[in-house]
């Protein structure tokens, strides 16, 4: 059901029956290490190319999530997945191997939730009866596609981030056991001239200010609804400035429960800058750490609002600014 | 160049509300840095050519081609062992600038686009980086040169 102009609610109650996360081993070096599902220890996961590599870990992520939700491969009626590389190769090709019917998205880093809540609306609508949805990033294959090569020696600036090298995904299904989901808010795309690759930050603060906002005046409800409300990539740049667009906005959002997946991944002493980021980044957050924190019982309702920046190689080096877009997904238990 | 492009105001006052919330890069530590890791690395230089110079016989203006063949492949080694981006990311210019730099450019990218194959891949991308420099460096050596054959020419020097 549509409520105000772009949010969905899903009166129906799709269930995320399971979910599962792969990283690789800066991941597993990282603060969330024990919500992983599977770790590899060499980013070339035994492959001849990084873009090889990434389309296992997306593989990897939507076996186990199917394994783990008991559902048969054959019962799964559409995969929903987007990736940061060229025509989304690595979600194309893993549809191939999976041979479930699919659909492609692009959201650049936003594709996660993009995904997730097409699946909702896909699952709310009895358009599905079980979907998987994912995403993935490499962080090789995206430096090697959007910058410059791995090992060329350029000095980072401290506004920079660090792709993660992992993938998440979930089951969705109309019936069963585990949280649900039961709003989602696409966002509109937001460009406020940011040109600066290295400062990704920067440039998707306002897409995730807005999305956050229309959502809780679409849903007529105050920020501390939710236990958790959980950017996708901002790292440690957006998330300040975003923090301060709310404070002039006028807008209360309580310090204690506004976080941002790529600052919860890894640990401080890690060499990754303001952050982490990447497809893979809220995918494996929300899909691996936040999800199981709510099977626990530490969280009862959380908001995901992945961001991503939708730039591309050639746009940036026709000196274009950087467009960016946030997804908000309301998950309860 | 490209045009500046123009900005709302909306687009102008998020850019100023962005930059006051940036860590800045840290210019003078950075060129201190580059400093003392440029300067070892021209000292490596020095005492490679005294070495070429005192031990093979070669006189100071020969002694150049085996001093830089050396950096470069220590350059070279380096990058693929995959150490070259960490001293870099300390050393910024200081690791950039040399010949070592350059050197890294190249292998760097010939490791990258080492999965598309030897032609298309490490032949077609190998100048990725250092393409423009050698363009642009014969480029400028010919302004120069055509700059000293006209001044010869009309007398000049």
């Amino acid at each position: 059901m549509l409520k105000g102009k772009q949010t969905w609610i899903f009166e129906n109650k799709p269930v995320i029956i399971a979910s599962a996360a792969v990283g690789g081993p800066f991941e597993a070096a990282g603060k969330l290490a024990q919500d992983f599902d599977i770790l590899h220890d060499d980013i070339w996961l035994g492959q001849d190319s990084f873009e090889k590599a990434e389309k296992i870990l997306l593989k990897e992520a939507a076996e186990k999530a199917i394994e783990k939700s008991g559902v048969k491969k054959e019962d799964i009626n559409f995969f929903i997945s987007g990736d940061l590389l060229n025509q989304i190769i690595s979600s194309s090709f893993t549809a191939r191997d999976l041979g479930i019917p699919y659909l492609g998205v692009f959201g650049a880093c936003s594709s996660a939730m993009e995904g997730l809540a097409i699946a909702a609306n896909l699952i709310n609508s009895k358009s599905a009866i079980h979907t998987v949805s994912g995403a993935s990033s490499h962080n090789a294959a995206a430096e090697k596609q959007f910058r410059y090569p791995t090992e060329y020696g350029s000095q980072k600036p401290p506004t920079a981030q660090w792709t993660v090298t992992g993938a998440g995904a979930a089951v969705l299904g109309q019936q069963g056991k585990g949280p649900k989901v039961t709003s989602a808010t696409m966002g509109k795309v937001i460009d406020m001239g940011i040109s600066d690759p290295f400062n990704m930050g920067a440039a998707m603060a306002p897409a995730a200010v807005d999305t956050i906002e229309t959502h809780f005046k679409n849903m007529n409800l105050d920020p501390t609804y939710y236990d958790l409300i959980a950017t996708g990539d901002l790292g440690q740049v957006g998330h300040t400035i975003a923090k301060d667009m709310f404070k002039e906005h006028g807008f209360k959002m309580p310090d204690s429960i506004f976080t941002d997946c790529g600052l919860l991944i890894f640990k401080k002493e890690q060499p990754v800058m303001a952050g982490g980021s990447g497809c893979g980044c809220s995918a494996t957050v929300t899909f691996g750490h936040l999800l199981n924190r709510m099977r626990k019982g530490e969280l009862k309702k959380i908001l995901v609002i992945a961001t991503g920046a939708l730039l591309s190689p050639l746009s940036y080096q026709q000196k274009e600014s950087i467009p960016c877009i946030a997804h908000a997904v309301s998950i309860e238990i | 160049m490209a045009k500046k492009k123009q900005f709302t105001k909306e687009q102008q006052k998020y850019q100023e509300f962005a930059k006051q919330r940036e860590p800045k890069r840290k210019v003078f530590k950075n060129c201190i840095r580059a400093f003392i890791s440029g300067g070892i690395i021209c000292t490596i230089g020095q005492a490679l050519q005294f070495f070429y110079i005192n031990s093979f016989g070669f006189t100071e203006k020969t002694a150049g081609d085996p001093t830089v063949a050396t950096l470069i492949l220590a350059s070279v080694l380096l990058t693929g062992f995959g150490v070259y981006d960490h001293i870099a990311q300390w050393a910024g210019a200081g690791t950039a600038v040399p010949v070592t730099g350059f050197a890294n450019t190249m292998a760097s990218a010939s490791i990258e686009h080492r999965s598309e194959g030897y032609v298309l891949g490490v032949g077609g991308n190998m100048f990725k980086l250092a393409g423009s420099v050698i363009a642009f460096g014969v480029f400028s050596a010919f302004v120069v040169a055509l700059l000293k054959i006209t001044f010869k020419a009309i007398g000049g020097m």
